[in-house]
């Protein structure tokens, strides 16, 4: 497995400038040692172990993983993207449902949407016959769900907020003024 | 043009070239801190204007001032950055980088046997740009133990006669001190005294660290007689597409386009179109940029002081700028021995003026894992310089 770069998912939304440059640094990249985080923020490396820890504690950091090229795996995945639409529940609205989809081993993501469907789901599987069985077995049969749109996916071009493709070597000068 | 000396930069980029970009005999490859750029790509949605304004044909000729909305936006932005403001109809120029900024502000301002006085160390086109008008460059050092702050009893024990403007550069290239309040009303009450001309060349004014950047023309009675120069090229990271801007009293800009118009016409059309787009809505990408910026000069200040260079941390542009003289080198031998043994290069602080000898400039315009090797690297280099000063 190509292993590029960690990635941190974190439940706050942060951008560069925001309030906490220390969660900006490891969501660029969840490597960084600690103590380098440390000059780069004018502090202690005890210090960023610290409010690292405390991050995790408040789930704000929910994990650290590697971002890989799937082109580049040897084995390789079949994702959809599966519009879902349901009746909601009289009570809890589509709570209900929506956690019990979320459970899936397949499924990698799920949104309550607005618009022409409810549900928007990211599937993954080894084969096109393991989605398949996935849709039409599992989750269409489910109660509430009234009919799914399955689309699946062709090509990233960017993923993670990752453009997707090889970028050539370089052309600045190595020395201006 | 015989007697005009090659940029101490240009020699030390052949030398690089030369050492090639290849991988040494350990396969490690060349890391740059020898680099006047930003790093980050220009942002998308400026380049995106570009090839928009391309398939547009916005290719012609532009009003030789440059196009208007350009120099509207450009006076909006001024005036929220500095409080000053000018009339884009008859105070703003639109340049071919600050660098054509420069050059028209000297010609317009300086006549043969002129004096100018400039900060020493600084970027290396001032003495040769004003010898080139036939002009006498001084040059006023700048001292390490004040952070490099231009030492206003220098400036005014320097004037004279003949002394005809004032060259100033703050947020500094290659010292990143930038102006103080007390060192500005200085400068301010000097240049007013003997009735100077000041050109401020302010490219580096939207990245500054800890505080706002103070512009010389906020000074009292500054506006009058300051010709500013400020760009595009640093701030939104648009250094090839050459778009800097100068703003003044109108007898000066008008005097300035006179030149400009016989040498240049007009800035180039699709530039300035991504320029209006980087100012209307590039914001946030400068300030996310300068984010970065700010992390990694804290990174790289702290890390050369650890390796033992003394070296004051610079509140702008993105130059950390140690002291080397604990090794024993002069800064040339330094940065091509670094250049040789480990393949890191920095600039030697001599091609900045003769204050920056026993410096060299490194930039933080690379991300923090190079800064991280590049360090790792000068570490074991200074252990070499070390053991080989001590075996006779």
């Amino acid at each position: 497995m190509a292993k590029k770069r960690t990635e941190t998912r974190t439940g706050s939304q942060t951008t560069a400038t925001g309030p906490d440059p220390l969660l900006a640094l490891l969501q660029q990249d969840g490597l960084t040692h600690p103590e380098q985080l440390a000059k780069a923020l004018d502090t202690t490396a005890a210090d960023v172990r610290d409010r690292v820890r405390r991050l995790e504690q408040d789930g704000a950091i929910l994990g650290y993983r590697a971002i890989v090229d799937d082109e580049k795996l040897v084995g390789e995945r079949v994702k959809a993207v599966i519009e879902v639409k349901m009746t909601p529940e009289r009570e809890g609205g589509f709570d209900r449902v929506a956690r019990r989809i979320a459970e899936f081993d397949e499924v990698h993501a799920v949104y309550l949407m607005s618009g022409r469907y409810d549900l928007l789901l990211f599937v993954e599987g080894r084969t096109l016959r393991e989605v398949a069985f996935f849709v039409a077995e599992r989750l269409a049969p489910l109660e509430g769900v009234t009919s799914t749109s399955t689309h699946f996916i062709l090509r990233p071009y960017k993923q993670h907020g990752l453009v997707v493709h090889q970028r050539g070597a370089s052309e600045r000068m190595p020395v201006t003024p | 043009m015989t007697a005009l000396p090659a940029s101490g930069i240009r020699e030390f980029f052949d030398l690089v070239r030369l050492a090639g970009s290849g991988p040494d005999a350990r396969g490690r490859r060349l890391i740059s801190l020898a680099i006047g750029e930003p790093d980050f790509d220009t942002p998308w949605h400026v380049r995106e204007a570009a090839i928009w304004a391309l398939e547009k044909g916005r290719t012609g000729y532009t009003p030789s001032l440059g196009l208007l909305p350009l120099r509207a936006a450009i006076a909006d932005h001024v005036e929220t950055e500095t409080g000053v403001r000018y009339d884009p109809e008859r105070e703003v120029l639109v340049t071919v980088g600050v660098s054509e900024g420069l050059d028209l502000a000297l010609r317009a301002v300086v006549e043969p046997g002129d004096e100018v006085l400039h900060q020493d160390p600084c970027y290396v086109s001032y003495a040769p740009s004003i010898l080139l008008l036939h002009g006498v460059p001084v040059a006023v050092p700048a001292a390490a133990r004040d952070g490099f702050a231009f030492d206003p009893g220098g400036v005014e024990r320097a004037i004279t006669p003949r002394t005809r403007a004032l060259l100033l550069n703050f947020p500094a290239n290659p010292t990143g001190s930038t102006l103080g309040e007390d060192v500005g009303r200085e400068l301010a009450r000097s240049a007013e005294r003997h009735d100077l001309t000041v050109i401020a060349d302010e490219i580096y004014a939207e990245l500054t660290y800890d505080e706002p950047a103070r512009s010389f023309v906020s000074f009292p009675g500054m506006r009058e007689r300051t010709i500013l120069l400020r760009g595009f090229s640093k701030p939104f990271a648009m250094t090839g597409f050459r778009i800097g801007y100068a703003c003044g009293p109108a007898s000066l800009i008008d005097a300035m386009n006179k030149i400009h118009q016989y040498a240049m016409l007009c800035a180039p059309a699709i530039a300035q179109e991504a320029a209006l787009e980087a100012l209307r809505h590039g914001r946030q990408a400068r300030l996310s940029m300068r984010e970065q910026f700010r992390l990694r000069r804290n990174y790289l200040v702290r890390s050369l002081c650890d390796l033992g260079l003394g070296c004051h941390r610079p509140d702008g542009a993105f130059y950390a700028f140690p002291d080397i003289t604990s090794t024993g080198l002069p800064s040339r031998t330094f940065a091509l021995r670094l250049l040789q043994e480990q393949r890191v290069a920095v600039v030697p602080g001599g091609a900045f003026g003769a204050a920056g000898e026993g410096f060299v400039r490194c930039a933080y315009a690379a991300g923090l894992p190079q800064l991280e090797e590049a360090i790792a690297r000068m570490r074991e280099f200074l252990a070499a310089v070390k053991s080989t000063r001590r075996s006779p």
